[in-house]
């Protein structure tokens, strides 16, 4: 393959030091790493900041089709069977929502502490890391009330709606999941001894963050209309 | 090379077009009341599509004939009239065979779909389970049994799984392998399969329908002319699909009477 | 999320250079390796069947190998027929169509020509192709499962998929592997969709404007905003398909379903859901495989033209209008399939109105012919041979989308003759034209021009030979997916058939000559100059092949349009796109 390939550049490290941002807000563009050969002042914003938009349009799209497969399925056969939705679901969204507002005083404390501002790194991971906490206990309630459905016989193939409250809570908790590795991600960038963590890493594991809140919101909705 | 390339696409699409044009392998003969209409509607899209694509070749022919292989001196030069003309000649050329095939077309369509069945039309239910298709006549009361899955088998022959001890209406129904259809009537299909998706396809008739798991369809049709007719299954069904097939059978209203009275007598 | 592009520094290592790389050209070209090896596998599948539909008694030596059960004696049984079908339209359509002209292609060229050192998202971008890989070994596992491979068919229409081993054999084990399978690969597509699209937003050089993208990238994009959307719908569709066989669940299985004399455990669910998930994501799929071939022979025939199409700008916008229109022509697929009839008259509308910008794009490739100076190239003859089949397979879609001539024509090989040129052959054109065209910048080397052109006269000639013919038999109301024809008015169309037959095992063979040409330029071709099409685009830029970050470290800046070709006063009759030079143009794009 090595024709005429030169010889690669040598990188050197930036050092951490922030710098002005140009979107206002929040923080500023000061704590990027080191290594970046795409540093140009005249770029577009960070590539995450778009991907997790585009990202956030196919998670929304494949709960659409599971949606309209709710609705075509309920027209198509007559064991439509209502069921008790757990109460502890409630509790759950408002587990959710609470871990949405942490993660906004947790993203002022990282973004006020990157630029200086007063706030210390553990203030920081503190707020981090009760958003972690909030998130672990709305997963373990999701479990409770999947536990709860099923001491009342209801399983997975019990009738459809059973199916489709396992498939929608299931598929809406794995994101979950991947959202809290975000989060995690995001805590170990930030207690490196250097600090790493990109405004933009910040911003779009929030964004994703608050999206799992506003569509768990949405599927209560639908479970509570539909099942 | 390019003169080579145009001589190859035009021979091709001659070609192409030869059996088109001949009607070598075109659909048989139409034994339906419906069916003209969608005749003339293939018949005028096969000469819209022929015509571009003959026209398409050509032109793609022409050019590569006449342009291929002008080195840096020769003048280059844009098509007259560019893009612009272009777009509105889809625009015009492409919309005016939507308005003629698409808007008026959708006529054949609707004799099939949109047209309730006559009230004296022949009722006949036909069921499709891997790998055969079996018909059933309401028989003298007029009215099917219902059928029962969990009462087939296939063994006893009760291909629709009756009940005649507790079903007054299935005692007098008949069952049978082929679908007899008397001449000029109406017949009203009423579809149900057993098992998975399958389709009821008859060339002269110009009928296709799927049959689908769980909802119960019906199509309607007349044959007008007698004879017997391949019924074929179009939607794959399993390791025996290509050999799901039974026998349509147009018969005159008094050998129809007759059949049915030979087959309630069995 | 992932690191933005060229985070990574130069790769260290043989895993880390060209097994797990995070070189968006290494992927690519993974994903190229990837595709090929489905195609012959997939192509090898289609002899088999095309050999069995005319010679069924006669034993083909040597296939009781792949499958004892399937193949007893080398004679192909109905059952393993369907199996030979299902896994050659699943590796085509997935494996083919979606990763060579998209994955492969795009992932090598995208960065470059927007004048990026990488994919937005590296890891992601690698594992991207790894999630793809995966899903392969699964689909390929169906063959050695006990029951073999499914024969539901690509399409794996509900309940006959979803009911298990009562519906037949393959449908155990081995549709178990086609879902799993498939749902892998939605996840790696979506992988890949976002990154192509935060790539081409975010990482263009500096006037690099959206309108100075090459068509080729633009093509990209476009297919990766349509299969960011497709692939979110399949997933889920997959997942209730395997929940359905596997967890006994009822989302497409009704009940009262008497399946080998057992009454089905299932209730209510329905079968059109499963065809209206899977053709929503089916139909943008055609667009998948065809939009970057559209791209890649628009880039490569104005290169030969020497000359930009008429219009840049009609031409983005018609493959635009095509993605948009994709998504509401799903049911066209499904007029006779009891779905309510007015339907298929709302769905027929659109799909007629598809032709448009697809008539609009034939227009302008023809009318820019019209004055160029084209040059003739294996890569141009097979950009042109696009042309030529693309047309020949988007008229007889006028036909099926007519729901009255859909009556007769549904099911039938005029359907299979349709989709194979308009999607299978001619993408592989693009795919072919592309080969030719970017393998010197991709391998370093120079391919045989003359092989080239006696594959692409023997792939041209025969893919008429083989395609054209199944429109005729479609016509006369030959049904496909028959693994034989026992029925009285088909096997008088068995001459038609043996001519196809012997039509697809030469095209076939010739395709050996591509391989050949393709490995023995790869290692002992001659060195390919840096630009040796003299093109424009930022590709031809860098060496060949290109460093691992593309530029050397300097980061290119943009002054043109894509194709300043033919320009009146210039230098040579091209300006790159990097290029300072200032030309009062002449040619206008």
């Amino acid at each position: 393959m090595a024709t005429t390939v030169p010889e690669p550049p040598v990188i050197k490290p930036q050092p951490y030091m922030p710098s002005p941002g140009k979107d206002g807000g929040g923080g500023s563009a000061g704590f990027h790493g080191g290594g970046e050969l795409r540093a140009v002042s005249d770029r577009s914003p960070e590539p995450a900041r778009t991907g997790i938009w585009v990202a956030l349009a196919a998670i929304a799209m494949a709960f659409a089709a599971l949606t309209s497969a709710l609705i075509v399925r309920q027209g198509s056969g007559n064991d439509w069977q209502h069921i008790l939705i757990p109460r502890i679901l409630y509790l759950n969204s408002a587990v959710l929502v609470l871990s949405s507002v942490t993660l906004e005083w947790a993203r002022k404390r990282v973004a006020s502490y990157s630029r200086g501002e007063g706030a210390t790194r553990s203030e920081a991971m503190q707020w981090l890391g009760a958003t972690l906490a909030l998130g672990l206990i709305f997963v373990a309630g999701q479990y409770l009330a999947w536990v709860q459905l099923r001491s009342e016989g209801l399983y997975l193939a019990t009738n459809p709606n059973s199916s489709f409250f396992y498939v929608l809570t299931a598929v809406h908790a794995i994101h979950v999941l991947g959202g809290l590795g975000g989060l995690v991600r995001v805590m170990y960038l930030l207690s490196s001894p250097v600090p790493v963590l990109r405004k933009s890493t910040m911003d779009s594991t929030s964004y994703y963050w608050h999206f799992m809140g506003m569509l768990w919101i949405y599927l209560l909705f639908v479970v509570w209309l539909k099942l | 090379m390019g003169k080579f390339f145009a001589v190859t696409v035009a021979i091709i699409a001659i070609l192409s077009a030869i059996p088109i044009v001949m009607n070598y392998w075109g659909p048989p003969a139409d034994i339906s009341t419906h069916g003209a209409a969608i005749d003339d509607q293939l018949h005028e899209t096969m000469w819209e599509a022929g015509v571009s694509f003959l026209a398409a070749q050509l032109v793609l022919a022409l050019f590569v004939w006449q342009f291929a292989g002008r080195g840096r001196n020769d003048k280059l030069k844009n098509f007259p009239g560019g893009a612009k003309w272009l777009v509105i000649a889809a625009f015009l050329f492409v919309g005016t065979e939507i308005l003629a095939l698409g808007v008026i077309g959708q006529k054949a369509w609707a004799t099939v779909y949109f047209a309730a069945p006559d009230k004296d039309a022949v009722t006949v239910q036909a069921q499709a389970g891997q790998f055969a298709f079996y018909f059933r006549y309401p028989g003298p009361d007029g009215k099917f049994g219902t059928p029962r899955p969990d009462k087939i088998d296939e063994g006893n022959q009760n291909f629709f799984g009756l009940d005649p001890e507790n079903d007054v209406a299935s005692r007098d129904d008949i069952v049978a392998g082929e679908l007899a259809v008397p001449v000029n009537r109406q017949v009203n299909l009423l579809m149900h399969s057993k098992d998975v998706g399958h389709s009821f396809y008859v060339r002269e008739l110009r009928i296709q329908q799927d049959f689908v798991p769980g909802l119960d369809l019906a199509v309607h049709f007349t044959a007008t002319k007698t004879g017997q007719y391949e019924i074929v299954c179009t939607q794959l069904c399993g390791l025996g699909h290509y050999n799901m097939k039974a026998y349509l059978n147009v018969l005159s209203q008094e050998d129809f009477d007759k059949w049915l009275k030979d087959k309630s007598a069995q | 999320m992932s690191e933005a592009a060229a985070h990574h520094g130069p790769p260290q290592g043989f895993i880390r250079k060209y097994v797990f790389s995070l070189d968006h050209k290494i992927i690519g070209l993974q994903y190229y390796g990837l595709a090929l090896v489905a195609v012959f596998v997939g192509m090898f599948l289609s002899w088999l069947m095309r050999f069995h539909l005319v010679w069924p008694n006669a034993a083909i030596p040597g296939l009781q190998l792949l499958s004892k059960v399937g193949a007893p004696g080398g004679l192909i049984t109905p059952e393993y027929y369907l199996s030979l079908l299902t896994m050659h339209g699943t590796l085509m359509v997935f494996f083919v169509l979606t990763n060579a002209p998209f994955a492969a292609f795009g992932n090598y060229f995208l960065p470059i020509q927007i004048g990026a050192e990488d994919m937005a998202f590296p890891r992601f971008n690698m594992m991207s192709f790894w999630t793809t890989f995966v899903a392969f070994v699964v689909l390929l596992a169906a063959f050695v499962v006990p029951d073999g491979p499914p024969i539901s068919g690509w399409t794996a229409y509900a309940p006959l998929s979803a009911i298990g081993k009562d519906a037949g054999p393959g449908l155990d084990m081995g549709q178990n592997l086609w879902g799993i399978s498939i749902a892998i690969f939605c996840i790696a597509s979506l992988l890949g969709s976002l990154n192509f699209i935060a790539t081409t937003l975010d990482l263009r050089a500096k006037g690099m404007t959206l309108m100075r993208m090459p068509l080729s990238t633009w093509a990209w994009f476009v297919t990766s905003c349509i299969a960011l959307l497709a692939f979110a719908v399949l997933l889920p569709a997959c997942l209730l398909l395997v929940l359905d066989r596997v967890a006994g669940t009822s989302f497409f299985v009704p009940a009262g379903l008497v399946v080998s004399d057992h009454l089905q455990p299932h209730s209510g669910g329905s079968p059109l859901l499963w065809q209206h998930l899977f053709w929503f994501f089916g139909h943008p799929e055609v667009y998948i495989a065809i939009l970057p071939a559209m791209g890649i022979v628009s880039h490569i025939l104005i290169n030969s033209m020497r000359k930009p199409l008429l219009s840049h700008k009609v031409v983005i916008g018609s493959m635009m209008a095509i993605g948009f229109l994709s998504y509401m022509v799903w049911g066209h697929h499904m007029f006779l399939s009891g779905m309510n009839p007015f339907s298929a008259l709302v769905f027929s509308f659109p799909t007629l109105m598809i032709t448009i910008p697809a008539t609009v794009l034939t227009l302008i490739w023809l009318g820019s012919l019209y004055g160029s100076r084209l040059q003739i190239t294996a890569a141009s003859l097979f950009a042109l041979g696009f042309i030529s089949m693309f047309v020949s397979g988007g008229v007889s879609g006028f036909f099926l989308a007519q729901p009255s001539i859909d009556i007769y024509l549904h099911a039938t090989y005029f359907v299979v003759g349709h989709f194979h040129l308009v999607m299978g052959v001619a993408a592989i054109f693009g795919v072919f034209a592309g080969t030719y065209f970017w393998m010197p910048k991709m391998t370093g080397r120079m391919m045989n021009e003359t092989l080239g052109k006696i594959h692409f006269w023997l792939s041209f000639v025969g893919a008429y030979c083989i395609f054209m013919p199944f429109h005729y038999l479609g016509l006369a109301g030959n049904v496909r997916r028959y693994s034989s024809f026992v029925d009285d008015f088909m096997a008088p169309l068995m001459p038609v058939h043996k001519f196809i037959t012997i039509a697809a095992l030469c095209t076939g063979a010739a395709q050996l000559i591509f391989l050949y040409n393709l490995i023995h330029s790869r290692f002992w071709g001659p060195p390919a100059p840096v630009n040796p099409w003299n093109a424009t685009s930022l590709e031809w830029t860098v060496p060949s092949p290109p460093p691992w970050n593309n530029f050397g470290g300097v980061h290119p800046v943009v002054y043109h349009d894509p194709y300043q070709y033919s320009v009146e006063g210039a230098k040579e009759d091209f300006i790159m796109q990097n290029s300072p030079e200032q030309v009062k143009t002449t040619v206008r794009s």
